[in-house]
């Protein structure tokens, strides 16, 4: 009895270890320009959004999978959850437009 | 060579804007006191339109675009401001200026005359052709006239975020259908 719970913590410990392979990804917003245009990244990889501008953005998929809203001078993060190659844009300034391909 | 680009170039604004001819007939070559201050009159044009369009819209997209404008054409200006202070240069006023600020006073009296869905409609369509005409004038007029690098740099990135206002303009328009 002893043993089984010591096995169930061990694998724990197991399925929690994985997401320590993950990378933080930074995709920066300067003077109306997404940079990289295009990244690619994994499931489970942390995107860093940075915007540098004194105006508001968002990152916004156009397949509805992530919409995140970048104040002025500030940053955010989101991780990726599912595989695929995700267009966005910004919603205040749809020309800015970038790729993400996520690798499963 | 010169005056043919010129008088092209005359052409060209008079198809778009009857208004910005009238500043490039008066000088072939705007300097940068003066394309501050156009650049700087058409911030503030917006900012009126939107101020106007916040107590007057009643679609919920239409106001968020209203705010939108306001927040970013104010942050605009604000650069402009700090530039035109750190160069130690005086905006002057102009014709194309004085003309412009004419023509946006007549819309928000023709605006404020209409309500409801018919000025939600009117004031995005009349946004469209704004950025529209300005993101004109920024390209073929203000930005190859800016002598100051700084200013010149300021016009660009007021280009691109004219423009996606346009596009913004354009998809809030499509909505309203």
């Amino acid at each position: 009895m002893r043993l089984g719970r010591l096995s169930s913590i061990a694998l724990v410990f197991a399925t929690t270890a994985v997401p320590a392979h993950a990378a933080t990804i930074e995709i920066t917003m300067q003077n109306l320009v997404i940079s990289p245009a295009e990244v690619t990244a994994k499931v489970g990889d942390t995107i860093q959004w940075i915007n540098k501008d004194v105006f508001a953005h968002t990152a916004t998929a156009k397949n509805g999978d992530f919409d995140v809203n970048l104040p002025p001078n500030k940053s955010a993060t989101s991780v990726l959850k599912k595989a695929g190659t995700v267009d966005y844009y910004c919603r205040y300034h749809p020309n800015m437009k970038a790729t993400l391909k996520i690798a499963p | 060579m010169f005056v043919r680009r010129s008088a092209a170039l005359a052409a060209a604004i008079l198809l778009s804007s009857p208004v910005l001819l009238q500043g490039a007939r008066a000088a072939d070559k705007l300097t940068d006191p003066q394309i501050a201050h156009i650049a700087y009159t058409a911030g503030v044009i917006d900012i009126n339109a939107a101020k106007q369009a916040q107590k007057k819209a009643k679609n919920k997209d239409v106001k968020a675009f209203a705010e939108d404008m306001l927040r970013d054409h104010e942050a605009v200006n604000k650069q402009a401001l700090a530039l035109v202070k750190k160069l130690n240069v005086t905006p002057e006023d102009n014709d194309t200026s004085k003309a412009l600020s004419k023509q946006a006073s007549d819309k928000l009296a023709e605006l404020d005359k209409l309500n409801g869905a018919a000025f939600d409609k009117a004031y995005v369509a009349n946004e469209v052709a704004y950025h529209k005409t300005v993101n004109g004038a920024l390209e073929t007029q203000l930005i190859p006239s800016a002598s100051n690098a700084e200013l010149k740099s300021l016009l660009q990135t007021g280009l691109k975020i004219f423009q996606g206002h346009e596009q913004h303009a354009e998809h809030v328009a499509a909505e309203l259908k």
